[in-house]
């Protein structure tokens, strides 16, 4: 995806994106399981291969998870309000994501491969084996695009890369939406916007739009229709 | 919470209106239809008397050709794949394909025009969190509101909205590269872009709903030379011809795109946001979509009273093919400018009955 793309995927919450990545989770299903057939997914037999396919592969070497674990959490830690990116599963979503959009092979592997090369270049030792401070030291270089030199070029893409898949990783786990505090996708509950909202910005619902759209009350209701298709309550 | 997956295919738990939950179940309920699935329509089989008689299919699971009699064949296989049918569909008594004489299936092919732009509204990083489904496109637009006198291309379009605090998907925080800037602190100092922490973990959060876009969608000008034929070197896995398309934007709609983004820059400023992206200019016919990128596409065999000129006649039954009938986008002659689901299911019911009506009185 160009950058462009990206934005426009970032911003467009609610225009459907053509794919839906946060496991499958009816209330019945378990969220944790790895098993592919999620009951009402809605996959066609292709599909369903595919997702047996990349779920039996490995993409990530040892050694790449464990950098990817590091490099997450120090993206996405801990906080007085949710877990790191690695509670919420983060890791894992991006070995998936390697799978399912192959594209991101390439620019993910390098990219680890050119950290480890910028950290023996500049401690004489692998990233796994540097401390805390020395990673950071590293990640300063690569992670603000705007100010980098150009020597960090390739370490500022990748690091873009990793970066957003760990930002829509965490915020489409459950950990994250929770976090982020959305509050839709409730049928039959929408209530308008809060009183306070509108008072903010000087507005206020007129009657009629409180009469037809706002009927708590009717919230629950279910139409009723006879075997001829007609409507009776 | 209602956490079930699927949307973009069909409602899983018929929430919302989908053709196969609300239309196709209710009707087998009833006992009367027999279902094919999986079944790619070859082409329309017709007598001596040029009548249809049926169809071809090759069955998509066990790639075997099986006929189907019909005394009437209604065809909604969206308005390319139908043109695509009546094409393949050659006959002695419809050489150039089923009711073709007049040469018109597959032309004044149009889909809607399209672009769009979006900003950032500063008064919105940080909001309190509602509930805010259904505050886009679904629920808010702006039907064409200018009088054409007055400019310098025909038609209109309206305006979509979105944004919001939308349910994260697949994207969702992507572009803190690029976007982090936008938050700034007391000092209205900007935040520098990238980085990482809990400073970017409470950033994420901060500009969650404070974007806002909208796209433009316009009526384009159906032309005899934008069309679908036959492709005669190319068929598809299931050995039918498939179609190749010829299609060029005309000045009408490149200026109602340009019109477009004037309209989007107009509003954003009044709003108080920062725009985002640069302003597509003449070179990239001022970011209009490609044709067929809106998906609207219609017309490809148009109804009209004279035979000569149009493929159908004013109840979509084709007219050289009288118990041949077309119920998708394929008979519209024009599409205003907003999306033809609803005109389809319109005329649909109106070809309906008409068909009724027909077979009670031994027409057809």
């Amino acid at each position: 995806m160009d950058r462009r793309e990206n934005i426009k995927v970032l911003l467009t919450g609610t225009v459907a994106t053509g794919f839906l990545l946060s496991s499958g989770c009816k209330p019945d299903v378990d969220t944790t399981t790895t098993d592919t057939e999620i009951k009402g997914y809605g996959r066609v037999p292709q599909e369903i291969l595919h997702d047996k396919k990349i779920s039996s592969e490995t993409f990530f070497s040892d050694k790449e998870k464990k950098m990817v674990t590091i490099l997450v959490d120090i993206i996405i830690p801990k906080d007085e309000k949710s877990g790191s990116a690695t509670e919420a599963g983060v890791p894992d979503f991006i070995e998936f994501m390697m799978k399912d959009y192959p594209k991101f092979q390439t620019p993910m592997r390098g990219g680890l491969m050119w950290l480890e090369n910028f950290s023996l270049a500049s401690y004489d030792k692998s990233f796994m084996d540097i401390t805390h401070e020395q990673r950071i030291a590293l990640i300063d270089q690569i992670a603000y695009p705007d100010t980098a030199t150009v020597e960090m070029k390739n370490g500022v893409k990748f690091f873009n890369l990793i970066r957003n898949l760990t930002c829509t990783g965490f915020f489409t786990s459950e950990m994250g939406i929770n976090d982020l505090g959305y509050v839709g996708n409730r049928p039959n509950q929408w209530n308008g916007v809060p009183d306070d909202v509108l008072k903010k910005f000087g507005l206020s619902y007129d009657q009629r739009t409180l009469d037809t759209c706002l009927k708590i009350e009717d919230q629950h209701k279910i139409a009723k229709w006879d075997a001829e298709g007609n409507l009776i309550g | 919470m209602f956490f079930c997956a699927q949307c973009n295919r069909a409602c899983q738990v018929y929430a919302d209106f989908s053709s196969s939950t609300c239309l196709v179940k209710p009707a087998m309920q009833k006992g009367k239809v027999e279902l094919y699935t999986h079944a790619m329509v070859r082409e329309v089989i017709t007598n001596d008397q040029g009548l249809a008689t049926g169809v071809v299919y090759i069955d998509k699971k066990d790639l075997n050709e099986y006929r189907i009699g019909a005394k009437v064949v209604v065809l909604a296989a969206s308005a390319c794949e139908t043109a695509r049918i009546m094409l393949n569909s050659k006959s002695k008594q419809h050489p150039d394909g089923l009711s073709n004489s007049s040469g018109v299936v597959g032309r004044y092919l149009h889909d809607s025009t399209g672009t769009d732009r979006m900003g950032i509204l500063p008064e919105l990083i940080d909001r309190p969190r509602y509930n805010e489904d259904g505050v886009g496109g679904l629920h808010v637009y702006s039907p064409w509101w200018l009088d054409n006198k007055k400019l310098d291309f025909p038609r209109g379009y309206h305006l979509e909205y979105w944004g919001g605090m939308g349910m994260p998907s697949y994207g969702f925080g992507f572009g803190m590269d690029t976007m982090r800037k936008y938050i700034t602190d007391e000092l209205g100092k900007p935040t520098a872009n990238g980085g990482y922490g809990a400073g970017l973990k409470n950033d994420v959060r901060r500009i969650y709903g404070s974007t806002v876009g909208m796209s433009g969608r316009g009526e384009s000008i159906p032309q005899y030379d934008n069309y679908c034929a036959i492709d005669p070197d190319t068929v598809d896995k299931y050995g039918i011809p498939v179609l190749k398309f010829h299609y060029k934007w005309t000045e009408h709609e490149v200026k109602q795109s340009k019109h477009m983004h004037d309209t989007f820059e107009e509003i954003l400023t009044g709003m108080g946001a920062i725009i985002l992206g640069t302003k597509p200019g003449p070179e990239t016919q001022y970011g209009l979509a490609a044709p067929g990128r809106i998906i609207h596409e219609v017309g490809t065999t148009r109804m009209g009273d004279d035979p000569k000129t149009s493929v159908l006649n004013k109840y979509a039954q084709a007219h050289e093919c009288k118990n041949v009938f077309v119920v998708d986008g394929g008979s519209f002659v024009s599409q205003a400018d907003k999306n033809p689901t609803w005109t389809i299911l319109a005329l649909s019911w109106r070809t309906s009955e008409y068909i009724i009506n027909q077979l009670k009185s031994q027409n057809i």
